[in-house]
């Protein structure tokens, strides 16, 4: 597991100081997957480079199966570095070596035996179902498969902790989707604690167990995943569902903001508030999906008639929570944009908003 | 007549050398200038080399960052690269004499060639770890490299195509500094161009001595290009 224990990092002395990172505190278990949101120049890359250890934190630790590594002497550092595996954006493989030659580094590195080496990237490359493309350059491989030998070089040395970067950052929806998945393969199979920084909410909801927004350097609400999109009052819960634009509702009729606040909301909830208030609720938009097994859900339901406490009763019966709605439209990514791009386009901007 | 345009402008003349004398004239000059620009070049990669790499990761974001110690490293590369060879030439004869014990003929010329050609030579290498992607100097260190390693593998591994380039348009330069060592009696092509072509108006060995300097040149363009081809994944294998 990893820990962050007030984690501090400044740039710049006296009346120059900026302070990029403020006392951060979290702590991400083995087998879980902890991702980090936030606008750019939130401080999400010091972050990152906090985390492999490739900056000193001005103050606080960085705390690995309960070793403190980030005030280890230099030359202990580098050995601490190879406990933290990290999966940068794609530009981050050697171009004049093959896919093999890429994860073969760490160990190179380390002046593992050549035969190990062999051996073990062998297993790597297997690992991320590349085998078959061992012996090709960077340039001859797609964006996906790119992250794949990144993602199996960062496992070389069997590390405990995975540190992703962006790791997603520019690569199309599909390619996102089979990278994320291979993610949370390994994280199963090999108990990692993964660390995931990005700027995409789309990937959060498909990647990971807790999540943490990062805004000017502090974390300013966390939790886990389901939670968050289960909590009304959650900004970044709200942040995380995509924006919907409900439909118009008949005249006369009142909007409800419905969301599940529970972990066991009956499937044909709208039958049933139809039926207890006997009247035909019209769905005007809604977002339901499974997050780590557990249904969640936000809907925009245009109601008749009954009084607002009677509506809220209903649904409160029913696991629900209904608030009245207006036709603004329900959840979305109000303040961090939700942008994917294609392979071969830039990597999407950030937006502070 | 569809000659060449040099022909129009120099015209061989009774008392020039004659076309069977050529070879005995220009071979071995043309070894001693090969000599010349082949020590130098080594000296220049040799010395050029560590000095770029020095002038990298001094800079600031470089592996060992030292603000004072780059602007030195630096100054001093920019006092090598700002004199004309002519000058620099003249201007070092003390300095040269005290290295070689003399100040005349190819080690006369070796000194100033390498002192012009090691700053170059640097400044070029310098350019092309700059344009090594941080990511990957990054993911380097992220693997537990040392700073040796990352520097081997990380800066000067990934910019092998860049730096032959570089050393392509270095021994391009020497090559024709070698020619102005000429003029000190360092022997070589230049020399005899100078000689025969230009002081005594000789205009075969003058036209002789151009078109093998071109053809030098092109062939050592076609070489460097062909090694930076084959050192490039995306260019080797590309049909």
């Amino acid at each position: 597991m990893i820990r962050l224990d007030q984690l501090t990092k400044v740039y710049g002395h006296g009346a120059n100081a900026v302070t990029v990172l403020d006392k951060l505190d979290f702590a991400v278990d083995s087998g879980e997957i902890f991702a980090v949101v936030g606008p750019s120049g939130a401080g999400k890359s010091t972050l990152a480079q906090c985390i492999n250890l490739l900056e000193r934190p001005t103050s606080g630790s960085v705390v690995v199966n309960g070793e403190d590594l980030s005030s280890l002497p230099e030359k202990r550092l580098r050995e601490a570095r190879r406990r933290i595996g990290t999966v940068f954006q794609s530009a981050s493989l050697f171009s004049r070596r093959t896919a093999a030659g890429n994860i073969a580094m760490p160990l190179e590195y380390l002046g593992v035996e050549p035969r190990e080496i062999k051996a073990r990237v062998g297993e790597l490359l297997e690992r991320v179902g590349l085998a078959h493309r061992a012996n090709h350059y960077p340039f001859q491989l797609s964006g996906g498969q790119r992250q794949r030998v990144g993602i199996a070089r960062a496992l070389a040395l069997r590390p405990s902790v995975l540190l992703s970067d962006e790791a997603t950052s520019g690569l199309d929806p599909d390619t996102t989707r089979s990278v994320v998945s291979l993610l949370r393969e390994l994280r199963d199979d090999l108990d990692l604690a993964v660390v995931f920084i990005t700027h995409e909410m789309d990937t959060v909801l498909q990647v990971a167990d807790s999540v943490a927004r990062l805004e000017h350097g502090r974390i300013i609400e966390s939790g886990r995943v389901v939670d968050l999109l289960t909590d009304h009052d959650s900004a970044l819960g709200r942040a995380l569902q995509p924006h919907l634009t409900p439909a118009v509702p008949e005249e006369g009729a009142r909007l409800w903001e419905v969301t599940y606040d529970s972990h066991d909301v009956p499937h044909d909830w709208l039958q049933r508030i139809s039926q207890e208030l006997g009247e035909p609720a019209s769905l005007l938009a809604a977002t339901i999906q499974t997050i780590n097994g557990v249904g969640t859900g936000r809907a925009t339901v245009g109601l008749r008639s009954g009084s607002p406490a009677l509506v809220q009763d209903a649904f409160a019966r029913l696991g629900l929570r209904a608030e009245p709605g207006t036709l603004a439209g329900t959840g979305g990514h109000d303040t961090v944009r939700n942008d994917t791009a294609r392979e071969d386009a830039p990597a999407p901007l950030e937006h502070a908003q | 007549m569809n000659l060449p345009l040099a022909t129009a402008v120099i015209v061989p003349r009774a008392g020039d050398t004659a076309l069977a004398d050529l070879p005995g004239l220009l071979v071995p000059a043309y070894g001693e200038t090969l000599t010349m620009v082949g020590i130098v070049m080594a000296i220049v990669v040799l010395a050029g080399t560590p000095l770029g790499v020095a002038l990298h990761n001094m800079a600031p974001g470089g592996l060992f960052e030292n603000r004072a110690v780059y602007a030195v490293l630096s100054w001093v590369v920019n006092i090598g690269r700002s004199l004309p060879f002519l000058i620099l030439m003249a201007a070092i004869v003390p300095f040269t004499r005290f290295v070689t014990g003399t100040n005349i003929g190819i080690p006369a010329a070796v000194v100033p060639m390498s002192l012009a050609g090691i700053p170059f030579f640097a400044r070029l290498v310098e350019n092309c770890l700059r344009d090594v992607p941080r990511t990957v100097t990054q993911a380097a260190r992220a693997s537990g490299a040392s700073p040796l390693q990352i520097i081997r593998t990380a800066q000067l591994g990934e910019a092998v195509p860049a730096i032959i380039g570089g050393l392509t348009i270095n021994t391009i330069a020497m090559i024709e500094y070698s020619a102005i060592a000429g003029t000190i009696g360092a022997g070589g092509i230049g020399y005899v161009a100078v000689t025969y072509g230009y002081q005594r108006f000789d205009q075969t060995v003058m036209l002789a001595t151009i078109v093998i300097l071109i053809l030098t040149v092109a062939l050592v363009q076609l070489l460097g290009d062909r090694l930076v081809r084959f050192t490039t994944p995306a260019l080797r294998l590309h049909r």
